[in-house]
């Protein structure tokens, strides 16, 4: 068993990172070029902490699996980044944002990580604009705010519908001025492999280079992961097509605990797939909601043009089923909704996969400049997609899988389990509990990378003065390599008759079907046994063409797809295991009457840990018991 | 369902220091919702399955954000579409019987990797160069205490909504990067945050960029092929303060 201490630093909440600031251990100016660190990932979090790390004084590497850091996925994040700031005066502050986080996670988040957030979220804003973010303004050239699911404030700040591309530019030109003063050194086109562990420490990793098929060693005294979320273990889900879980998922085989895979999240907003060659599908942003209403016809199976069915045959049915936030509900309250009603027959569209989310009263209210001022470019985006003009006819909507809340386990620190080994962003649990707020992604990921890891890497490394980097022609270096090489040949080797995709793509609607948006136990004892088979059918009828020394497309989604076969089949047992529902986990046998999600804090109030026991063995389950002094556990309502 | 019936050619290149080739594919029973990428996967699934190697071409969020995309599609960079990046680019704007000829972009500064894929790491160098504003993490004001006016943060954005594909660098004849390289700079050159930098930025960036791309002949190709429409006039406020930076930088060299 691990042993998981959260290392929560004692004291009142709202003291907790001051006082711990202060406790933690310094590394003086000229002793930090002695240490070397590793950042996996280029996203908001890795280049955040890549770039302020190497500004520090710290030998940076950074890798990245891209060509350039400025293509992570964070980029796509659309709607906003929250913060605290306060600055419309509607009653906001760090408590609430605090209480909002902890209470749409549904219970399931750290306290005392989720008051730092919220502390911290001030910050970033201030360091975004800074850099040159150009958020959203008002005529008076102050910082506008929008209102976001979850919140009854307006704290959400943005930049039209591409609020991540802006932050991540921001991030990633810190990153570019620390490349240019030889502070930060950058490998594009490398992807992780293999996390090297020596002593029980992180020494470094294996990554292959994906133009040439080199497999290299690099040694640090620590290693930072920081390589996003696993969406795309479903196939289909909001994620770019190349997210993947293999960085954290090798960690997690090395001894690195893995928490709360189970709760994922089905973002309510996106384009309904059209046929079976979708290859993803697109959000489209929260934000939406703020001016867009969401309904079904009554009657069953609609035949008629939105345009043509009168106001009283519409069901406008979250702001009937939760008058108090309509249609601004958290976005798992408000994908169980839709299902509901698409499950009911009330679903709309071609292959009645969807429901509206309707622009008129918006566009009546602020004219149509008002909503392209605001929506613009997911207009655009929609239009192009579907060949519909959303400011015509009602979009259409269905959930998709766009966020994990789990991921590797952190402790205060955002150290895992392995001692050296810190993850942040979406690839660690620790913020959201069971379900995300919208806009809070960007906010953990900009908090973890600007001013989490900055402190507590080098509090860890302070203890290691004077030790070097265990060299890379170490045993541990060379055995990880030929591993590396090892699974990269086999893939080549297999020979069989079904593509990477093909295999991925039924591995992807077993989990949707027994563990999207409605679980039981029934289905998901069903999908851990279909997974195994088709892993089998995987490691047997694989088909790789080409060669392992050129760019090779394939090969790279071989190794990712399988690990995603690992990770299927413990976010199934997870979810087997989870005997009540909360947040983005629903188990169907655990509702109320109406359909609500129904929590067991008896029992469930954990976060779960999982701990790797070797290829087929069945995992080890660890509890983190969770506590809830400042925000009292209650039924969440949204009515 | 509309299904479509297309021949392909595609440059195909197997390494860098390969000599590449456009190789002809009929592709038929292409449903008209599918978008540009989706199309290739599918050209790519029945490859695989009679054993020939798929296309390698560049894609990631399919959202048209990232950048990864870029096809030149016949001819056109991300193909007929205007302001439109090559994975939003959807199968009904082709009809059935088009040969489509898809190439990587081309230019010097822009090796081809493999078939579609091309490096665009020099458009990073330029970035590394003076893209940026220096700030340690900490040391921001209080992010209200510089009121910047909305028109100067909406022109602000409208530079930086740059994804940094390329399709500029390939429109253009010259193989040149103004439009890339002024969008940065005019995106923190107009912001008040960016002012101390300004000149030594613009300096920089635009001394670094001619290293790799070629010169500005003005053709506008560049603002024609944008997926973002990053208009011209960005070129206009770079060699302004290009002109200005050299006069001022060398009677600030002077103190020094």
């Amino acid at each position: 068993m691990i042993h998981l201490d959260s290392a929560i630093p004692d004291g009142p909440i709202e003291e907790k990172w001051d006082q711990h600031k202060f406790e933690m251990k310094l590394v003086a100016p000229h002793n930090r070029r002695r240490f070397e660190v590793i950042v996996v990932g280029t996203g908001l979090a890795g280049a955040a902490a890549a770039a302020t790390l190497g500004e520090l004084g710290y030998k940076v590497k950074a890798f990245t699996f891209h060509d350039s850091p400025r293509r992570a996925h964070s980029i796509a994040a659309q709607g906003g980044i929250n913060a605290a700031k306060n600055y419309r005066g509607d009653g906001d502050s760090v408590y609430r944002l605090f209480y909002d986080t902890v209470k749409g996670g549904d219970f399931r988040a750290r306290e005392a990580n989720v008051y730092r957030l919220a502390q911290l979220s001030v910050d970033i804003i201030d360091q975004c604009v800074a850099l040159g973010v150009p958020f959203a303004r008002e005529y008076g050239g102050l910082l506008d705010t929008r209102s976001f699911g979850g919140a009854q404030v307006s704290r959400t700040f943005y930049a039209r519908g591409q609020t991540g591309q802006q932050l991540l530019l921001g991030a990633y030109s810190a990153l570019c001025r620390q490349i240019e003063a030889g502070t930060v050194q950058i490998f594009p086109r490398s992807e992780m492999l293999e996390l090297v562990v020596k002593d029980g420490r992180a020494a470094g990793i294996v990554v292959r280079n994906l133009h040439t098929g080199q497999i290299t060693s690099h040694s640090a005294h620590a290693v930072m992961l920081c390589t996003g979320g696993y969406g795309n273990v479903f196939y289909l889900s909001t994620n770019a097509k190349a997210s993947n879980a293999t960085a954290i998922w090798r960690a997690h085989r090395k001894g690195a605990a893995f928490a709360n895979p189970c709760f994922t999240q089905i973002h309510p907003t996106c384009i309904p797939a059209s046929d079976e060659f979708q290859s993803k599908l697109t959000l489209m942003s929260e934000s939406l909601r703020n001016d867009g209403r969401i309904w079904v016809p009554m009657e069953f199976d609609d035949p008629r043009p939105p345009n043509q069915i009168p106001e009283n045959e519409r069901d406008y049915y979250l702001e009937r089923r939760y008058p108090a936030f309509g249609n601004l509900v958290p976005r798992d309250v408000a994908s169980r909704a839709a299902k509901l009603e698409v499950d009911k027959g009330r679903g709309v569209g071609p292959l009645k996969n969807g429901v509206y989310l309707d622009f008129k009263t918006g566009i009546e209210r602020l004219g149509r400049h008002g909503i392209e001022e605001r929506y613009g470019n997911l207009f655009e985006m929609y239009e192009r997609i579907t060949g519909e003009d959303p400011y015509q006819v009602p979009m259409r909507i269905y959930p998709a899988v766009h966020y994990t809340m789990g991921g590797l386990w952190v402790d205060y620190n955002l150290m895992s389990t392995i001692p050296g080994l810190f993850v942040a962003g979406e690839a660690n649990f620790s913020d959201h509990g069971a379900n995300r707020l919208g806009a809070s992604a960007l906010m953990q990921g900009l908090a973890d990378g600007y001013f989490v890891l900055p402190y507590t890497v080098p509090n860890y490394l302070a203890g290691m003065l004077g030790q070097p980097a265990v060299p890379t022609d170490d045993p541990v270096f060379r055995a990880a390599e030929a591993e590396v090489a090892d699974r990269t040949k086999k893939y080549l080797s297999i020979g069989g008759t079904r593509s990477v995709d093909d295999l991925h793509r039924e591995l992807g609607k077993i989990l949707w079907d027994n563990c999207g948006m409605a679980r039981s136990k029934e289905g998901l004892e069903k999908a851990i046994s279909e997974i195994a088979a088709l892993r089998v059918e995987f490691d047997r009828d694989l088909r790789v063409l080409g060669s392992d020394d050129t760019l090779n497309q394939s090969l790279e989604k071989a190794g990712r797809v399988d690990d995603f076969f690992e990770l299927a089949g413990l976010l199934c047992r997870d979810a087997l295991h989870r005997e009540e529902s909360c947040g983005g986990h629903f188990r169907v046998e655990h509702q109320s009457e109406d359909g609500e999600a129904q929590r067991n804090d008896d029992h469930f109030a954990y976060a779960a840990a999982w701990e790797y026991a070797g290829p087929g063995a069945e995992p080890v389950l660890n509890k983190e018991p969770l506590t809830f002094d400042h925000v009292h556990l209650a039924q969440r309502s949204y009515k | 369902m509309n299904t479509l019936d297309l021949k392909l050619r595609i440059w195909r290149q197997a390494g860098p220091s390969s000599t590449g080739a456009m190789v002809e594919y009929d592709v038929p029973g292409v449903s008209e919702d599918m978008s540009f990428l989706e199309m290739l996967d599918l050209l790519n699934e029945r490859l695989i399955a009679q054993g020939q190697e798929p296309v390698a071409f560049e894609h990631d969020c399919r959202e048209g954000i990232c950048g990864s995309c870029g096809l030149m599609i016949n001819g056109q960079a991300h193909g007929p579409q205007l302001g439109t990046a090559t994975c939003q680019l959807h199968m009904r704007k082709f009809s059935s019987g088009d040969v489509i000829e898809i190439e990587p972009w081309r230019a010097a500064a822009f090796p081809v990797v493999r078939d579609l894929v091309v490096n665009r790491s020099a458009l990073d160098r330029i970035i590394e160069a003076g893209g940026y504003i220096s700030v340690t993490p900490g040391a921001a004001p209080e992010a209200n205490i510089i009121p910047v006016p909305k028109t100067v943060a909406d022109a602000a954005f409208d530079a930086a909504a740059c994804i940094g594909c390329g399709a500029c660098v390939a429109a253009c004849p010259n193989g040149a990067a103004q439009l890339f390289t002024a969008a940065k700079i005019a995106h923190l050159n107009l912001l008040p945050q960016g002012q101390a930098e300004r000149y030594s930025r613009t300096e920089a960036m635009v001394e670094r960029m001619e290293e790799y791309f070629g010169s500005c002949t003005l053709h506008g190709e560049c603002e024609a092929s944008c997926p973002k429409r990053i208009s011209l006039e960005n070129i206009v406020i770079m060699n302004g303060d290009y002109v200005r930076a050299k006069f001022r930088n060398r009677r600030l060299a002077g103190r020094r």
